[in-house]
């Protein structure tokens, strides 16, 4: 079971939520940073020097005795990694290129091959002997977030859990979606304003094109009829946990604690909140 | 010789294009009869990325052996030089007075790209 915590507007805490949620299910969840561009939750969950491994994507490489200029796969490219240089030849630009394979299936006269080159990193670790903590680190200028997002996710697991969480990169765009698709649930952390709430919008949009299952968190809440609540009941959205505006959380937070610190009792809470998705995953799937 | 110059106009009299890669279109001058056709840039101008490298295609495909431009970053200028087409800078002028400085030789090959390059 991969459970996504996703928002649309950055900095709505989904980092701050994924911690305490693996936190308090520690003896049941591991969990993979999947904001690869600038990942954090180590900084929230300490630990060991990980063990790092370079994640590598095939780019194309030209056979320049088959190639025939013919501009297929330039015509294909949708990001423009390739181009004729007129006599000069068929050029490839690693850096514009998104590692899709495209060009190489589709050269008629098989004069492209996958040449390995470095997206970014994989750093494993775990914490206090039982809690697994996966990062993905895109390399600063590479292109393919989505590389390094699926290698981490697909990363074989370290320790036996039955539940994965992925803390998603912000956004709508390809590396959310890159995680969303890996997802069997997603949580929305969103914030009661209206930049919170129109992100969550473009999230859920998003997401049911997917079809993908998911409940909102509402952090920073005002209370039961905040922007968010009132936005989530109108829509029929279920809200997964509210989480109260608080001085003392975002105290916390500044010093490196996490909510579980911050928050008498949330622990449990967060407990029940992974009994209610796994309950609804299993009538899902034996329904 | 044909020569291609990123505009906005779409005759003798347009300024040249600050901008190579997402210029509107360009100029195709014959520097032998000053006959003169128009390359629209189409979707190159909105590009996500790699608005250069199909510019510097689309100005090879036309037959143009020189380019003149303002400036030209680092993916464009190598297809340019594997192409073995020299890009020449020019201030923004008029393409007719950019002919002429062509004609007498006051045009000078760059010897790279002169800007670090744009992601996006």
């Amino acid at each position: 079971m991969k459970i996504a915590v996703a928002s649309g507007k950055g900095g709505t805490g989904k980092t701050t939520f994924s911690v305490a949620l693996v936190l308090a299910n520690r003896d049941r969840a591991r969990i993979v940073d999947c904001d690869v561009e600038e990942p954090n939750a180590h900084l929230f969950l300490g630990g060991p020097e990980p063990v790092v491994e370079t994640v590598r994507a095939s780019i194309p490489v030209v056979d320049g005795d088959l190639c025939t200029a013919c501009g297929a796969c330039v015509d294909f490219c949708q990001y423009n990694a390739l181009a004729l240089a007129g006599s000069g030849g068929l050029l490839v630009f690693p850096e514009l290129c998104h590692d899709c394979g495209g060009c190489i299936r589709i050269c008629p006269n098989n004069a492209l091959t996958e040449g390995p080159v470095s997206r970014g990193t994989i750093e494993t670790k775990i914490i206090g002997g039982d809690l697994e903590l996966v990062t993905g680190r895109l390399e600063v200028g590479s292109p393919s977030a989505p590389t390094v997002i699926r290698a981490a996710i697909a990363r074989a697991p370290l320790l036996e859990r039955e539940t994965t969480i992925l803390d998603a990169p912000p956004g709508t765009a390809c590396s959310f979606a890159a995680c969303m698709l890996a997802a069997d649930h997603c949580l929305l952390v969103t914030d009661p304003t209206p930049f919170g709430l129109h992100d969550l919008a473009l999230a859920i949009e998003a997401i049911r094109e997917m079809s993908k299952p998911f409940s909102v968190v509402i952090n920073r809440s005002l209370g039961p009829d905040d922007l968010a609540s009132v936005f989530c009941r109108d829509q029929g959205y279920a809200v997964a946990m509210r989480i109260a505006e608080s001085r003392e959380i975002a105290q916390a937070c500044s010093q490196g604690k996490t909510l579980l610190d911050a928050i008498p009792g949330i622990g449990q809470d967060l407990r029940d909140l992974l009994d209610a998705i796994l309950e609804t995953r299993a009538t899902e799937v034996s329904g | 010789m044909k020569i291609a110059f990123p505009v906005a106009g779409s005759d003798l009299s347009a300024v040249l294009d600050a901008r190579f890669g997402r210029a509107q279109r360009f100029l195709i001058v014959d520097s032998d009869n000053d006959t003169f056709e128009l390359l629209e840039n189409g979707s190159n101008v909105d590009a996500s990325q790699g608005a250069g490298i199909q510019s510097a295609q689309l100005v090879i495909a036309s037959g143009a052996k020189a380019l003149v431009s303002s400036h030209c970053g680092p993916k464009a200028f190598k297809v340019f030089q594997v192409a073995g087409i020299p890009v020449l800078q020019a201030p923004v002028a008029s393409i007719a007075q950019l002919l002429a400085k062509f004609k007498a030789g006051e045009l000078e090959a760059m010897t790279g790209p002169d800007n670090a390059g744009h992601m996006g």
